[in-house]
This record gives C-alpha cells, structure tokens and sequence, in this order.
C-alpha cells in the first residue's frame, strides 16, 4: 500500500513560488488561470496493509515533521 | 570564562565563523556533532549556527530539528539555558518549537545576500541588552527563506510581551520589506526571553575590515 502525502501552504498564507507562477503563466499570455499555489507531493511505500493502522501512522508522520502545521496543511491518500 | 557549545549538522558552514566569534569576545567554545546526544556540562550558551542542514530537504531546518542533539538543546532551553540561533539556526529553532512562527519562501524567491540595516525593537531580554532601543544596526543578511510568518493572534502576544527582537528598516529605522516577513520581523524570542532567532548574521560583522562591528553588542549580552 502507499500512501499519498500532499503539503500545501494554508489558505491566507501567501504562496511565493505560487505567485511567482502565475505571473509566468500571464507573461506566456496563458488566460484564464485564477490562483497558481504550490505544493509538494510525498509518495510512501508502506509495509502495513491496514488502512486504518496507516491512516494513523502517516497522520503522525505529517503531524510530527512532513509537514509545518504552523504554515501548512496536509492531506493524505492511501491507495 | 563563558563556554559557548556550537551545534554543527551537515551542511552547517556558519560554525567555526559562529566559534571565531564568541572565542574573539573572549568565550572558550566547543563544535557539537549533531550526532553527539549530550551538550558540554559547563556550557553557559548554546548557539545553532547559520548554513543548510540536511541540504534545506523538506523545508529548511526540518529535519535537523530530529538530530540526536536536540533533545539536550529542548532540555537545555526549557530549564532556562541560553539559546541563540542565527539563520538556518534560527529555521530549527521554530521547526522544533522553541520558537513561535516560521519561515517561509522569501517574497521575491531569490536568496538575499547583502548588508541589511536593521531597529532594534526591543532591549529587555539578554540578547539585545547592549543595544540601544530604536538603535539601527547594520548587520549582512544570507539566506532564501527568511519570510517570518506568525498569524495574528500569536503575533498580538509576540508584539505584547516584548519578543519582537529586530526588524528590517531603512537608516532611519522605517521597516522595509526585504523578504516579505510579518511587520518585516527580523528576529525573536520566546515568552521566557531565553530562546533567541533572528535571520542576519551578527557573527559576521565583528570588524571594520568586513563593514561592521554591530555584531560585537548583540553577541556580547549573551555572554554577559
């Protein structure tokens, strides 16, 4: 099983790469883009196959140091 | 004589800067492997120095805060040890908790190396005892995520209790945005006033020959 981190800035946060990428798109005169934010995207390989025991154990992980709470939300993925 | 331990991690390169400093000002130091999990019996200051431990991988200061020596600087901190983190040190200092807020992705994503001027905002801590309050201080800044982010109800406590240490100003002590930080906050401390951060480099600015000597009056209150 793995499980699927994802690590965005919180909403109110402002984004500096996000916006930095938006004003590229607008340069490439690509339209119609509303908001650009950028994250990160952390694949786990786990050994366990229950869902429930890994839900608990990444929730822990991205509690603990995959993500900075302070700054950052996380959602997580099991797949 | 005060003892100064200073933390090195991979990817530290502000150590023996950070050691040349304090032993100039009169200090015995020793350099700590991050591996090492105790902390010298006689240190009077830790000091987690500037650089880019683990290479900024995650975030910056991320997983340096889980090195094995940690443990002893939170002990340390939390009876009432001196601890001062500059830069890198600083990012550590807020990823484990010993300071409030954290630092982000500068506003304008390069990484700013320069001379910055910088108002001492408040005095009432060790730190920053030898400085005037409202003084200016010209101090070199280095680094990619300085952007000190805190939100506003933690920021109103910060603000109360006096933590606010530094902040980015022009000469005459108006704040500038230089990284985007909150209040264009510079630096801070902990409610106890013995966790300190800041992002510029006092250890850098000791002598003419390098522009300043304004570091010599914030690194001497520690030591006092």
């Amino acid at each position: 099983m793995k499980a699927i981190v994802n690590i965005f800035l919180k909403e109110g946060v402002l984004d500096p790469q996000g916006k930095a990428i938006h004003h590229a798109l607008d340069a490439m005169n690509f339209e119609g883009v509303e908001d650009v934010r950028m994250g990160k995207q952390l694949v786990l390989k786990l050994t366990s196959d229950n869902k429930e025991d890994a839900l608990k154990e990444v929730t822990q992980m991205a509690e603990e140091i995959l993500a900075n709470t302070v700054i950052e939300d996380y959602t997580i993925e099991l797949v | 004589m005060k003892h100064v331990a200073i933390l090195q991690f991979p990817g530290t390169n502000c150590d023996l800067d950070t050691k040349y400093a304090f032993e100039k000002l009169g200090c015995t130091t020793t350099v700590i492997w991050h591996k090492e999990r105790e902390l010298p019996k006689n240190a009077d200051l830790v000091v987690i120095p500037g650089g880019f431990s683990y290479g900024d991988y995650l975030r910056s200061g991320a997983i340096a805060q889980f090195s094995p020596i940690m443990n002893s600087v939170i002990t340390f901190a939390n009876s009432g040890g001196k601890v001062l983190g500059i830069c890198n040190g600083f990012q550590i200092l807020t990823e484990v908790g010993l300071l409030p807020g954290a630092l982000k992705r500068n506003i304008g994503l390069h990484f700013i190396s320069k001379f910055q001027t910088l108002k001492v905002v408040n005095n009432s801590n060790d730190f920053l005892q030898k400085c005037d309050k409202d003084r200016v201080l010209n101090i070199p800044i280095a680094h990619a995520d300085g952007n000190y982010y805190i939100d506003e109800e933690k920021f109103k406590v910060l603000e109360k209790n006096e933590q606010i240490l530094l902040r980015y100003s022009d000469a005459h002590g108006e704040p500038v945005i230089v990284n985007g930080s909150v209040t264009s906050i510079a630096g801070v401390c902990n409610q106890n006033k013995n966790v300190f951060g800041l992002m510029p480099h006092p250890e850098r600015a000791l002598e003419d020959i390098l522009g300043s000597t304004d570091g010599i009056k914030m690194l001497e209150g520690l030591i006092a």
